[in-house]
């Protein structure tokens, strides 16, 4: 049991992926967000979306 | 706000580094488990960072059940979503530390089972969230937020009501610790708080924005009638 470390880095290692992919995933839907509204401002919706900031 | 966010991130990111830094060289090693303990100093912030978490979709929801207030709903559905990726950490290092400790991966024992439960009820509530298009989803999703609290307490507890192989809790239990583990532990819950705190902080002006782009598509589509009426 004292020879652990593989399971420590293990532990720590699969931490860090879980929260990188779930900041994956708000990078991804930010930059979505931000197309939306790049597409929304091209026709005549301006005054609705003018005060949006991604 | 645009300025204090990366100077938070900043300050976060060097507090998560020098708690990495006293977990795996600050702390002393434990006699009988050895390095292996240490996954201690992320297991157990992570699951108080999600209990946190799941009080705060819990107040959020009743908050929403009595006010209707968007802003409590948004609130409700970022900090479950938060707490559900924390509470996956903790389900995951769990059976990483139990198995070179107890030599299995998993045991169906009244904490390990409560909290694959919670973390079932807390995805269930994403599902519900995500894939329901009625307009009654934020007040589908707030009474499951309150049912779904009360099995956070059970989870907590459950080691001093039932015989269980999980350890006592480190903090209000009979069990004791070296001040120094303490110490290391406490400084990676802040750090994994103070994470979380930005997460969420960050997810919620996502979640605004995007609320706003639905409604501004939905006015567009009012104000644009389709090209056979016009």
């Amino acid at each position: 049991m004292k020879n652990g470390v593989p399971y420590l880095f293990a532990a720590y290692t699969a931490t860090w992926i879980v929260h990188i992919v779930y900041l994956g995933t708000i990078v991804s839907r930010y930059s979505r967000l931000k197309r939306e509204i790049e597409e929304l401002k091209k026709p005549g919706v301006r005054s609705q979306v003018s005060g949006l900031r991604p | 706000m645009k300025k204090v966010f990366p100077i938070l991130g900043v300050l976060t990111a060097i507090l998560l580094s020098y708690a990495l830094y006293q977990a795996l060289v600050g702390a002393p090693t434990e006699r009988t488990m050895g390095d292996v303990q240490r996954i201690f100093y992320y297991h157990v912030p992570s699951a108080w960072t999600a209990f946190i978490l799941f009080f705060v979709n819990f107040g959020a929801s009743v908050f929403y059940l009595i006010k209707r207030k968007p802003a409590a709903d948004i609130v409700a559905l970022v900090s479950a979503e938060v707490g559900v990726v924390f509470c996956t950490v903790v389900l995951i290092t769990g059976p990483i530390w139990a198995r070179p400790v107890w030599g299995i991966w998993w045991t169906w024992d009244m904490r390990l089972t409560s909290t694959l439960v919670l973390w079932l009820i807390y995805v269930s509530y994403l599902f519900l969230r995500r894939f329901s298009s009625s307009g009654q989803t934020p007040l589908l999703a707030a009474a499951l937020a309150v049912l779904g609290a009360l099995c956070v307490p059970f989870v907590y507890f459950s080691i001093w009501f039932f015989r269980t192989q999980h350890p006592q809790p480190v903090m209000g239990g009979g069990g004791s610790i070296d001040p120094r583990m303490l110490h290391v532990l406490l400084i990676n819950w802040l750090a994994f708080s103070c994470f979380a705190f930005l997460v969420c902080w960050s997810r919620y002006r996502l979640e605004k924005s995007q609320r706003e782009v639905d409604e501004a598509h939905a006015m567009e589509s009012l104000l644009d009638p389709p090209r056979s009426v016009r």
